[in-house]
């Protein structure tokens, strides 16, 4: 343990005295924009934790809570109050840009931040009870184009939402129109909804991976397609993915950071560097095995654009839907 | 018996040393609320709530606190009845009728016994019957649709009052009050923003904690700026324990039909722990008749109702567990709690937070014997707390209080809007608006708005729906006569409950 952490500093060390002529010195703070519990919390500790281990930082990450307006709050401290800020990460997810999209954010947009990198992702699914009669994604997707109102879904987030997003996502790859048509009922949280599933109130469920295992292995939730490009490894690689079924859907819930637009290049840099180390680190391939997060990393040079098309893309199918104007 | 293994389990969350200290302290703390007049136990647990964030618990922790505070509460409620003739809060009110009667025969330490052990039997009594009924009700939920949870919202609402509430008109007001908090921020049925003009920290809609601390906990600090600020009561005397151990056998059957009819109170809307303590009481006077020399001093006259209200304190919790829908304004509150730790009570929490349901339960248990034991060698302790003014626990509440809601979310906005709760609730109070119904309905108004929505598009906009399937069906029959029963019943049982009280000759 001392000499592979003697090592790691020595690497760190290296590699701050190489080309970079910026390193962060003294406390890094990372912003999570909701309250201690949550995924933003989660993104903001363990990363700190492992920053540290790897001595890619010298002092400590501190998690600082901002939650309100879905991450808004948090999002307006950093472009108003924060932009300059060297050494401010602020974790985000699909969440972020889902409500950047919808313009839930006044007067804010995607490009008032530099979006830094991601650490993973939680994959999309949809699942029905295990007495339903659909027994695969295409059977269900057939009944929703012959009649968009003959299946009902849950999903744990407000209509337009990520969950409800996914729907949509999966019935335009399948070919349905009238997708303001289809029925979606938002709960609380994913719990809510696959309880109303499992119970038969409600026909199927929208939710991300991580939140089906309990259900999923007691039997009670028949999952029809996980939203991913691949098969998704270990215990989840029985499962079909949309596209395998003929429908090119994929949603990823990803996790990662933006920071400041008004930050010094050198040390976007050292970020994007930073988080590119940290997600190829053994420790951080632990976390992701034991909370559930499935590799999802694009490359540092085109996290910004992935992030860009990802807003145009939610914000074409919320005006599809009627949810923009 | 797949029960008896969680609850193992839950034994085995409860008996950690860390867990364990906190319902400790909680018990403690809890029959220090109760037995303080004014201080309820919802209030109790309000106040509460901000410390278990301070101190960063983790959610078991935090619950097994909480629960051994509402515990406690009940237990403590009962000191000040006995003693001075007021109740401690309000279910310990007919523990007035022969406690104090018997306190003035000499015999406090006895009273103060017997009840201790009166409110042991009831606990267990509805602990029991809790860890009979929760895990059964919470499979049957499954079978709830939107439909069926909208009815059944109704029917919360329709019980607000209670059967022996003053003022309906009140209840409603304060009711609307909490629904019209609870629709600011995002609608998630729609996705679009109510009443939040453009302020960023309103998007996600009032926080119920903050509305809980406020109304309770900072209305309570105002209140008692305005009426206590001076010295603290008279010291009371205990004198000796003279209770035999054949009395305590003899006063078994009267404790065990308290607990038992305390915890069906308890389990059903609307009537709570009040009226299970009365409808104990009332029972014990009609088994035995002549027999007894109620409302002089009879022993059975303080077993029965603490047996009924400390029964009800737990069959309070079955409803609020399995179902999510509170039966009483302290249950409210740890519902409130368990949402704020990202827990959905029903039957996915018996299976997904199965440690801490159980782990509560089994709090419950053992809070219970340490509640017995710091209740009988260490009444003389608490009696002595009595008469400690005010002024010193004060400033104690009020740190707490602050420091708890900012280290939630570090937000001074918050803190003013505590404030501004606070401050309302000091007023509502003084216009006598009860503040339960606020939180009801700040917690349940979204819950039947989303439920209706949710019932209207799964039958197209048939509204029928709403009273199609059987349970449905039952559920309205339920609200409907909770909704008439207070006019055709409210006002005998409540003159009853008076004139028991005028009765007991030496009340003032």
């Amino acid at each position: 343990m001392f000499i592979k952490r003697s090592l790691c500093f020595a690497a760190a060390a290296v590699f701050s005295m190489s080309a970079m002529a910026w390193q962060p010195s003294g406390k890094v703070e990372c912003l999570a924009p909701a309250d201690p519990g949550g995924g933003w919390d989660f993104t903001c500790r363990s990363v700190g934790n492992v920053m540290q281990e790897l001595g890619l930082v010298d002092g400590s990450v501190q998690t600082v809570n901002m939650a309100g307006a879905g991450g808004g709050v948090a999002y307006a401290h950093t472009v108003s109050k924060r932009a300059d800020d060297n050494k401010l990460l602020v974790a985000a997810s699909t969440a972020t840009t889902t409500r950047l999209a919808q313009k839930q954010f006044p007067k804010m947009t995607a490009d008032m931040v530099t979006w830094v990198g991601a650490l993973g992702a939680d994959y999309g699914v949809i699942a029905v009870g295990k007495n339903s009669k659909y027994q695969n994604l295409n059977e269900l997707m057939d009944a929703v184009k012959a009649d968009p109102r003959s299946v009902k879904f849950a999903g744990g987030s407000a209509r337009g939402g990520w969950d409800h997003l996914k729907v949509l996502i999966a019935a335009k790859a399948a070919g349905a129109d009238k997708l303001p048509r289809i029925p979606y009922l938002s709960y609380n949280n994913g719990g809510e909804a696959m309880t109303q599933v499992v119970g038969g109130q409600v026909d199927a469920f929208t939710g991300d991976i991580s939140e089906t295992t309990g259900f999923m292995e007691s039997g009670d939730l028949r999952i029809l397609a996980v939203l991913a490009d691949e098969r998704l490894p270990g215990k989840f690689s029985d499962l079909p993915t949309a596209k395998e079924q003929g429908i090119d859907a994929v949603g990823p819930n990803w996790r990662g950071f933006y920071m400041p637009k008004g930050a010094d290049e050198e040390a976007r840099k050292y970020w994007v560097e930073a988080v590119d180390k940290l997600y190829n680190s053994e420790e951080w391939r632990k976390i992701m095995a034991s909370n559930g997060l499935i590799p999802f990393h694009p490359p540092a040079d085109q996290f910004e654009s992935f992030v860009k098309n990802q807003v145009q893309d939610i914000e074409n199918l919320s005006r599809e839907i009627g949810l923009l104007k | 018996m797949e029960t008896l293994g969680f609850l193992m389990d839950g034994f085995a969350v409860a008996f950690t040393p860390y867990n364990l200290m906190f319902a400790l302290f909680g018990a403690f703390v809890g029959t220090l609320i109760g037995c303080l007049p004014g201080l309820g136990p919802a209030n109790g647990v309000a106040i509460l709530i901000p410390l278990a964030f301070t101190l960063g618990l983790p959610p078991e922790t935090a619950m097994i606190l909480l629960t051994a505070v509402y515990a406690g509460a009940m237990y403590g409620g009962r000191i000040s009845s006995i003693l001075l003739n007021i109740p401690g809060d309000e279910p310990a009110m007919m523990t007035c009728l022969d406690g104090y009667p018997m306190a003035r025969n000499g015999r406090a330490a006895d009273a103060l016994a017997a009840s201790a052990i009166a409110s042991f039997t009831g606990s267990l009594i509805g602990t029991i019957g809790l860890i009979m009924l929760a895990p059964i009700l919470a499979r049957f939920a499954l079978t709830f649709g939107p439909a069926e949870y909208f009815a059944l919202f109704l029917l919360a609402f329709a019980t607000l009052g209670g059967i022996t509430g003053k003022n309906p008109m009140k209840t409603v007001i304060a009711a609307t009050l909490g629904i019209m908090i609870s629709t600011v921020g995002i609608d998630i049925s729609t996705g679009t923003q109510r009443y939040t003009f453009n302020v960023l920290e309103l998007y996600e809609g009032i926080d119920f904690i903050l509305a809980i601390v406020g109304l309770f906990a900072i209305s309570e600090l105002l209140f008692f700026v305005e009426h206590r600020m001076g010295g603290g009561r008279d010291k009371v005397s205990v004198g000796k324990l003279s209770l035999t151990f054949k009395e305590i056998v003899s006063t078994l059957p009267s404790q065990f039909r308290g607990g038992v009819l305390g915890f069906i109170a308890g389990v059903l809307p609307g009537a709570g722990a009040s009226l299970g303590s009365f409808i104990s009481y009332t029972l014990e006077k009609q088994v035995l008749g002549k027999k007894g020399k109620f409302g002089e001093g009879d022993i059975r006259g303080v077993v029965a109702p603490e047996a009924g209200n400390n029964g009800a304190s737990s069959g309070a919790l079955v409803p609020m567990l399995t179902l999510g829908v509170p039966g009483s304004g302290t249950t409210a509150v740890l519902l409130a709690m368990l949402i704020s730790l990202n827990i959905t009570p029903g039957p996915l929490m018996f299976t997904q937070n199965a440690d801490i349901v159980w782990g509560v339960i089994a709090a419950l248990l053992i809070g219970n014997v340490l509640l017995l034991v710091l209740n009988i060698p260490m009444v003389g302790f608490f009696v002595k707390l009595l008469s400690v003014p005010p002024m010193y626990l004060l400033p104690i509440v009020t740190m707490v209080a602050f420091v708890g809601i900012y280290s939630i979310s570090h937000s001074t906005f918050d803190l003013y809007f505590m404030v501004v709760f606070g401050v309302a609730g000091f007023f509502l109070r003084k216009l006598e608006i009860p503040l339960v119904p606020i939180i009801l309905g700040l917690l349940l108004g979204p819950e039947m708005e989303k439920n209706l929505g949710h019932a209207l598009v799964l039958s197209d906009g048939d509204w029928s729906i709403l009273w199609q399937s059987g349970l449905a069906k039952g559920l309205w029959l339920v609200a409907g006569l909770g909704l008439i029963l207070p006019y055709l019943v409210g006002p005998i049982l409540r003159r009853r409950m008076r004139n028991a009280i005028k009765e007991s000759p030496v009340s003032d």
